[in-house]
């Protein structure tokens, strides 16, 4: 008899994780989507039209490239980057937005929104609908429009809309409910394009299959580099879907998966984004998952350095799968992760995106635990967006030396 | 039988108004509410404050933010009803999304809501699908569960949506989140309209009813009419007089037209 396969596990519920937990007005739009998505993935030309796009315009496959310094400079292990960095608009999150743009043209709608923190989902969000020729509104908390000023200016250059989100917050969280106010006033014409595997049913399911193309490629790729499967893949978590993305494929494998959770200042402070190592359950922007929150069931503030996981809510298959006891996540500081952003810049010429930067970090206590391994890392996304923190943080203002005239 | 179904299915027109528990402080959202109803609100809709009000506009946001800034805590709520039931025998739903009542645990929030007197619960971010504890614990309780139906909604989910709630099932007028509107859709209208032909449920209306007028003119085909962000923004911005004044206005839409 064969076992049920944990990657066969399709929404609304993943264990109790998941579900529809939102207002009425948005529900007859949560159907329209589920039963377009489900026609589209059976549909061959639906399919066809997405991996022209992927091969033509996203720039796939994205390749594997190993990390030998890098390695070398954190202990016994080999390490692998799956470099969704070089994907076009620089991370991931293209592989989801032309999926569901895509959804969006089979809806008949001719307006997407969208949410973003680091800006990296906004700016993929942008493209394609400069590429589609739809209207875009792309919501950001006030505080990340500062620290993510030069996707603010890629957004409105690709022709969307910015709209600085000031309440709550003033972070992704914000931005999340005030697409969602958008969204119940405009659902007729408007798609909301979610950008990553939280949410209400179907964007979990849906969001992550989009993204599983990620660890299709890459358990490719690792057989043809190594022989064999990798014996751990890792990632950064925010709100959970380059992880999902790349440990998707692996799920009924004999393969460790570790997602690592922004721990801000330090996990057991105030300032961090752990949420699945620090949260309880409960209902957040239309899920139950893990989640930040106080007695009283309001959420709480996270932090982190990195716009792009400083987010108090997780995906809810992550949950699942964190009860499940199939993969394992740990927390990393801001400090951490910055001093990987430095070590992979130096050692192989490849600047990673703070987000990406807390997976690398975690790579030198895992050779640690399993000497010899080869480890498989998401390098997510790419990290020119993040200079200007980068530039504050070590202090990189300015120039070496000056020539030439006195 | 609910006593918020026993008033709605009166031959009249009813009022509900919404107000923050703890609004701007616990005292004063007390005082506020025992103005509304002395004014002529019947059935009142209290709010409890949360981090993030999908549902909610700007005015609505912004004073359950000064709520909790003021340091409103979840049981502050049963505070504020206990002392409203001390003073008023006028039907009480608490208005909260759902996270926070999951945190408190759905069993020991709902005993809390039967202990302190509200009637029931308006669910703005559960549907019925998700509902199922909450279905057999007001049951046992006899506490009313208010849940939503949209022009959005089909007729199957109007039905479902209408049959599964107890009371009054909630008419959300327009597509959009709570605030003031110049004018009300005529979708509002044709909603309660597709309801009529498929439940005996009765329906207030809410989301945009700011005047008197307004008030009246969703009587005509409603079993009342909600108002909440025009009740604020009055208290906001005129105190306590101010919101007496409201009041008054919006209870002039519950007398009979006179041709």
């Amino acid at each position: 008899m064969s076992k049920t396969r944990i990657g066969d596990q399709v929404g609304p519920y993943f264990g109790e994780y998941g579900g529809r937990f939102v207002p009425e007005p948005l529900i007859a739009a949560l159907d329209q989507l589920d039963e377009v998505y489900s026609e589209a993935r059976n549909d061959p030309e639906f399919t066809k039209e997405l991996n022209m796009l992927h091969r033509e315009y996203t720039g796939r496959p994205s390749v594997l490239t190993e990390a030998t310094k890098f390695a070398a400079a954190v202990g016994d292990c080999r390490v692998f980057l799956k470099r969704e960095d070089l994907n076009h608009t620089g991370s991931h999150k293209i592989n989801n937005v032309m999926g569901q743009a895509l959804l969006t043209k089979r809806m008949g709608k001719k307006r997407i929104i969208a949410e973003t923190g680091a800006g990296q989902h906004g700016v993929a969000s942008a493209t394609a609908a400069a590429y589609f020729g739809l209207e875009c509104v792309v919501y950001m908390g006030e505080v990340d429009t500062e620290r993510q000023a030069l996707n603010v200016a890629r957004m409105r250059l690709l022709g969307a809309e910015v709209v600085a989100v000031r309440t709550g917050t003033r972070t992704l969280k914000d931005a999340i409910n005030e697409a969602m106010r958008d969204w119940v006033a405009n659902v007729d014409t408007t798609h909301y394009l979610l950008g990553t595997v939280a949410g209400p049913h179907p964007f979990p399911t849906m969001v992550r299959d989009f993204h599983s193309i990620i660890g299709k490629e890459s358990k490719q790729q690792m057989l043809e580099a190594t022989g064999k499967l990798p014996d751990a893949v890792i990632a950064c978590v925010g709100g959970g879907s380059n992880a999902i993305g790349i440990f998707h494929e692996f799920l009924d494998d004999d393969v460790k998966l570790i997602g690592y959770e922004a721990a801000g200042d330090g996990i057991d402070t105030p300032m961090h984004s752990a949420t699945i190592s620090k949260g309880t359950p409960g209902v957040l922007h239309g899920a139950r998952s893990y989640m930040l929150q106080d007695e009283d069931g309001q959420t709480s503030d996270s932090h982190s350095i990195s716009a792009g996981l400083d987010y108090p809510g997780v995906g809810p298959e992550h949950s699942w799968l964190k009860d499940l006891g199939r993969a394992e996540y740990r927390g990393i500081t801001d400090k951490q992760a910055m001093d990987a952003m430095a070590l992979l810049s130096k050692t192989e010429g490849i600047i990673p995106a703070i987000e990406t930067a807390h997976a690398l970090a975690g790579i030198e206590q895992l050779a640690k635990e399993m000497p010899g391994a080869n480890i498989l890392v998401n390098l997510s996304g790419r990290g020119d967006k993040d200079m200007e923190t980068a530039a504050r943080y070590f202090d990189l203002t300015g120039v070496n030396r000056i020539v030439g005239d006195e | 039988m609910s006593k918020v179904t026993e008033l709605l299915n009166r031959d009249s027109s009813t009022l509900i108004g919404y107000f923050p528990a703890g609004y701007p402080t616990i005292d004063e959202s007390v005082e506020a509410c025992l103005e509304m109803i002395k004014g002529g609100v019947e059935i009142l809709e209290l709010g409890i404050p949360y981090s993030d009000p999908i549902m909610d506009g700007p005015v609505i946001q912004k004073a359950t933010e000064v709520a909790r800034a003021n340091g409103f805590r979840l049981r502050d709520s049963f505070e504020v009803i206990r002392r409203l039931r001390e003073q008023t025998d006028v039907p009480i739903l608490v208005m909260s999304y759902w996270n926070p009542i999951l945190r408190v645990g759905l069993r020991e929030f709902s005993e809390q809501l039967k202990a302190t007197g509200a009637n029931g619960l308006i669910t703005p971010d559960l549907i019925p699908d998700e509902a199922k504890d909450w279905i057999a614990i007001s049951d046992e309780l006899g506490l009313d569960r208010i849940f939503l139906i949209a022009p959005s909604s089909s007729d199957e989910r109007i039905k479902r949506n209408a049959e599964a709630s107890r009371g009054f099932v909630y008419t959300v007028s327009t597509m959009g989140i709570t605030g003031e509107r110049g004018q009300l859709d005529a979708l509002a209208r044709d909603t309660v309209a597709r309801l009529r032909k498929v439940s005996t449920t009765p329906t207030a209306v809410g989301v945009g009813i700011s005047t008197g007028d307004q008030v009246r003119e969703v009587n005509e085909y409603a079993n009342g009419a909600i108002v909440g962000t025009a009740f604020i923004r009055a208290y906001a911005e005129g105190g306590l007089q101010g919101l007496i004044e409201k009041t008054q206005e919006l209870a002039k839409g519950l007398q009979l037209q006179s041709d």
